[in-house]
C-alpha cells in the first residue's frame, strides 16, 4: 500500500501523545519534562513538513524551521535556569520550585 | 514503492519506539540516547517526504547541539534520579488513558483532515522539480519572509546571552586583569622613594 499524508500525520499523532504521556507520569523530573517538550515539538515539525510537502508549499518547510529555532532557545534557556536551580537548591524537584516566587 | 513503505514503517517504529523510551527509561542518560535515536529517525521520515534540508538541519540541531546539551547538563548534575522517579507508577494508569484517547482522537481528525481536506487532492509527494528542495526554502526565505528570518536570529541572540548571563558566576577570590588601571598607572602611583637609614632595612 502506498504511504500517504494520514500516515505521517498518524505517526506525529502518536509522538505528540508520547510527549504528553511523559509529562504526566514525569511530573518530577523536570529533565524528562524538557524532553518531553521536545518530542511534542517534533511531532509538530513532522505535521507541518508532511502538510508543505503534501500541498506543494514550501512555506510549511520555513515554518518548521523557525520551530526548530524557538525549540533550540526554549532548551538553552531551560536547562541554564536549571543548572542555577540546581546550583541555589542542591536538587532539581519540581515541586520545590515554588520558592521562586518573588 | 515497496520499498518505501518499509522505509516509513521502519522509521516510524523507530521513532515511535524510542519515544516511549524517552518517556519511561529509568536513567536519564538513557533517556537523552533515545530522544537523539528518536531524532534521527524523525530525520529519516523528512528524507522521505522530500525535506532533505530540515532533515539535515534536524540531525545538525537537535542531535549535535540539543541533545549533547540535556547529555552534558544530566551528566553534571548530581540529582538522585530514583527519587525523581517516584510516582510514576501512581500516574501512570490515568496518564496512559488520557494518552491513549488523545491518540485515537487525533489519528481519527487526522485521517479525516487527509482524505477531506485541501491535501486530499495530491495523492503523491511533490515531485522533485528542477530545483532543489534547499534551494526552494531559500527562494521564499530570503524574500518574503527575511523579516521572521531576522527575528529568529534575534531569538537566538536573546536565548544565548540569557543562558550565559543565567550560569554566569563571579568567584570572590579571583584576581582578574583591570585595565583601567593598568594605563592609568604612572610614575607617581607606580613608584615610591623611600629613605633608607643604614642598618634599618625596609619594612612594608
Amino acid at each position: 500500500m502506498t504511504i500517504g499524508l494520514a500516515h505521517y500525520l498518524a505517526v506525529a499523532a502518536i509522538l505528540f501523545t508520547i510527549g504528553v504521556f511523559g509529562i504526566f507520569v514525569n511530573r518530577k523530573n523536570i529533565i524528562v519534562i524538557l524532553m518531553s517538550v521536545e518530542l511534542i515539538l517534533l511531532a509538530v515539525n513532522i505535521n507541518l513538513v508532511s502538510f508543505s510537502v503534501y500541498l506543494h508549499d514550501v512555506v510549511g518547510q520555513i515554518f518548521a524551521m523557525f520551530v526548530l529555532t524557538v525549540a533550540a532557545a526554549e532548551a538553552a534557556v531551560g536547562l541554564a535556569i536549571l543548572v542555577t536551580f540546581f546550583r541555589n537548591r542542591g536538587d532539581i524537584a519540581v515541586d520545590d520550585a515554588s520558592m521562586m516566587k518573588g | 514503492m515497496a520499498l518505501q513503505a518499509i522505509a516509513f514503517y521502519l522509521m516510524a517504529a523507530v521513532t515511535i519506539a524510542s519515544a516511549f523510551g524517552v518517556v519511561s527509561a529509568r536513567n536519564p542518560v538513557h533517556s537523552v540516547l533515545f530522544l537523539i535515536l528518536a531524532f534521527f529517525s524523525a530525520a529519516g521520515l523528512f528524507v522521505l517526504l522530500g525535506a532533505e534540508f530540515l532533515a539535515m538541519l534536524l540531525v545538525v540541531v537537535y542531535v549535535g547541539a540539543v541533545a549533547v546539551l540535556f547529555l552534558f547538563v544530566v551528566m553534571m548534575l548530581d540529582v538522585d534520579f530514583a527519587a525523581l522517579r517516584q510516582g510514576f507508577a501512581q500516574y501512570m494508569p490515568l496518564g496512559g488513558l488520557v494518552a491513549g484517547i488523545l491518540a485515537v482522537e487525533m489519528i481519527v481528525v487526522s485521517s479525516t483532515v487527509a482524505t477531506n481536506g485541501a491535501a486530499s487532492a495530491n495523492d503523491a509527494p511533490a515531485v522533485a522539480t528542477d530545483i532543489s528542495n534547499a534551494e526552494a526554502i531559500g527562494r521564499v526565505l530570503y524574500t518574503d519572509y527575511i523579516y521572521f528570518f531576522q527575528a529568529a536570529g534575534l531569538v537566538l541572540l536573546v536565548a544565548m546571552i540569557g543562558a550565559i548571563v543565567l550560569t554566569l558566576r563571579h568567584k570572590p577570590g579571583v584576581r582578574r586583569q583591570n585595565i583601567s588601571d593598568q594605563v592609568a598607572r604612572g610614575p607617581k602611583t607606580g613608584m615610591r622613594i623611600v629613605q633608607i637609614k643604614p642598618g634599618e632595612g625596609i619594612s612594608e
